[in-house]
């Protein structure tokens, strides 16, 4: 479904705005913001994101009957929402960062193994794909959670185990392939360890090819993230997430539902906008990966 | 077509058992589950004893075996909390998860296609536009976001439905709506790339130059063979719908297996979070071969292949 740009007799008279489609730009910019607060959170949150503030419970924001003092209102026990909103964005990105390079260094080492020693260690690489394709990853994440119980570290590795099978296809497949051409052949014949072959030849020819494939990762690991937060089984309070706050933001929904909108609305935004700039980024990049 | 069949089977079962034994490893890592149901300062002989009605004594390749024959004859094991057995409690669950599942599934099908289909015979049409700007913001919206949004506007703000529970039609629309944006989204998406393939085609272009009308190239020509693609989707959220239902049903405190598996977890009830890890497992393995044999009814190109190796 490769939507590639309308062909224009001259690419010189191409428009900015149908290279770079404005609802891109906006996704993009938005991108760049969430990112900027994930990294300056501390220095920006108007009061630490645990300050209790109990004589300004369930304040409003500002516009529906609130003060200036909490920009997105207070929620039950009187914690500045705005403060909590950032801390969240850090920490949910932070997982979603962590869990999405994980996740393709696993793929990665099992593609790069599986294609290298081919016989039995393929078919079981290929055997383990085959399982973590047909099983919702949701699935096996509650099982290991109700299991091991509930650590960030553990949380993270976790997380990083979503995914992994995308990276895994790509990397043996594009090895395989790359392993007939010349250059591999030629690299090989020189000298080089099988070790330089794949990381200093094949992984820069594959590299854009994983990078799209971790723009689909991402956003899943935040919403995976944020979904088992919200249920409870994900990141523990004191620590706050996007999810988290949604999860606990929910006793209030009658009452205080600002608690619940702001960072649903963060999440909303966050990953229509990784989609949306994903699908662009594979037109551009890989016409061939949809 | 028996050969494919059969190798997809063997996968099939090979999958299962890579759950089960997943299932058995991480519950020995997890620690002794003698210290975790009692607690640590319980008197030794209660721990002793506990540990040998358990079988947790033996050696592990032992409780393995145990634990397999175990299954196989339909023994889970007993809820560690009021000690019914586990799987009772799955199944006893799943009339209400199918309840809100299949209305959803049907619906899923009967907006996501056609408007897959719509969208990719208006190509790059202002109505392709939108149909995908709804698809992309369906599929990235979380349910439970979306579940909790549909609460507020239409329990909490116009008081026109119940904000949960489970007694009555009216309880079940919601939760059901929530289920039918997502699907749909997906579907809409796969049937628009699978449908644009196919009108790619050299033989659409055959069959309209033949003079056929454009409606009987898409009807006769296009679908049948965009179809293969939106099965193997449509089995996929099909086998997935009980997984799916997890959040869902938490949203809405409605009586599912995916209420119960999520309160197992918080429990650490591991009785019943295996009994329904290897219920769903069995549950999408299972889909996915339904769907692999349709894929052989379906495909002439499989039965031929297959011919060939006799």
């Amino acid at each position: 479904m490769a939507v590639l740009a309308p062909s224009v007799p001259n690419a010189s008279r191409r428009y900015f705005w149908q290279e770079y489609p404005p609802l891109v730009v906006v996704g993009i910019a938005w991108i760049l913001g969430i990112f900027m607060i994930a990294a300056l959170a501390d220095l920006i949150a108007p009061y630490t994101y645990t300050a209790l503030d109990l004589k300004a419970r369930l304040q409003p924001p500002v516009g529906f009957g609130g003060t200036t003092r909490h920009l997105l209102g207070t929620d039950e026990l009187g914690r500045d929402v705005l403060s909590r909103l950032l801390v969240s964005v850090q920490v949910s990105l932070l997982i979603a960062f962590a869990s999405t390079l994980l996740s393709a260094t696993i793929g990665l080492a099992l593609g790069f193994l599986a294609a290298h020693f081919k016989g039995w260690l393929e078919q079981v690489v290929l055997a383990l794909i085959d399982f973590q394709a047909s099983i919702p990853f949701m699935i096996i994440a509650l099982a290991v959670l109700a299991f091991f119980g509930n650590t960030l570290v553990l949380f993270i590795c976790l997380m990083g185990c979503h995914g992994w099978e995308r990276s895994a296809r790509i990397t043996r497949s594009l090895t395989i392939a790359a392993n007939e051409q010349g250059y591999a052949n030629a690299v090989h014949a020189l000298g080089a360890s099988s070790w330089r072959v794949y990381f200093k030849h094949i992984l820069p020819n594959i590299a854009s090819t994983l990078i799209v494939s971790m723009t689909l990762t991402f956003p899943e690991v935040i919403l995976l993230e944020s979904g088992l937060s919200f249920l409870g089984l994900g990141v523990q309070p004191p620590m706050t997430s996007l999810g988290n706050m949604v999860g606990y933001g929910r006793e209030y929904l009658q009452t205080a539902p600002w608690i619940l909108l702001a960072p649903s609305c963060v999440i909303v935004l966050t990953t229509f906008s990784i989609s949306l700039t994903g699908d662009w980024l594979r037109d551009r990049l890989d016409p061939t990966l949809r | 077509m028996g050969r494919y069949m059969l190798s997809r089977s063997l996968r099939a079962l090979l999958t299962i058992f890579l759950v089960v034994g997943f299932a058995f490893t991480i519950l020995r890592l997890s620690g002794d589950p003698a210290m975790m149901i009692l607690s640590a300062d319980a008197p030794p002989e209660a721990i002793a004893a506990f540990r040998e009605s358990w079988g947790l004594d033996a050696p592990l390749w032992q409780q393995f075996w145990g634990y397999l024959m175990n299954i196989l004859q339909g023994n889970f094991g007993v809820s560690m909390r009021d000690a019914s057995p586990a799987m009772g409690l799955v199944l006893e669950a799943i009339p209400a998860t199918l309840a809100l599942a299949l209305p959803a599934f049907a619906l899923n099908l009967l907006i996501g296609i056609p408007a897959g289909i719509f969208a990719a015979l208006h190509r790059n049409s202002w109505m392709d536009r939108v149909v995908m700007s709804f698809s992309v913001a369906g599929h990235t919206l979380p349910s439970f976001v979306l579940g909790l949004l549909l609460v507020l506007i239409f329990a909490v703000s116009l008081g026109w439905l119940p904000s949960g529970g489970f007694n009555g039609v009216e309880h079940a629309v919601l939760p059901i709506l929530t289920l039918t944006v997502g699907g749909a989204a997906v579907l809409a998406r796969y049937t628009r790339s699978s449908m644009l393939e196919v009108l790619g085609q050299p033989y659409i272009r055959a069959a309209s130059a033949k003079g056929l009308r454009w409606s009987q190239v898409v009807v006769r020509h296009a679908l049948p063979n965009a179809a293969l693609p939106i099965v193997t989707i449509a089995g996929l959220m099909f086998g997935g719908l009980i997984a799916g239902a997890v959040v869902v049903e938490s949203v809405f405190s409605w009586p599912g297996v995916g209420r119960l598996t999520v309160s197992a977890v918080g429990n650490r009830d591991l009785a019943v979070v295996q009994a329904a890890l290897l219920l769903i497992t069995v549950s999408m393995v299972a889909t996915n071969l339904v769907v692999d044999a349709i894929y052989c009814l379906f495909d002439p190109r499989l039965r031929a292949n297959s011919g060939a190796h006799h």
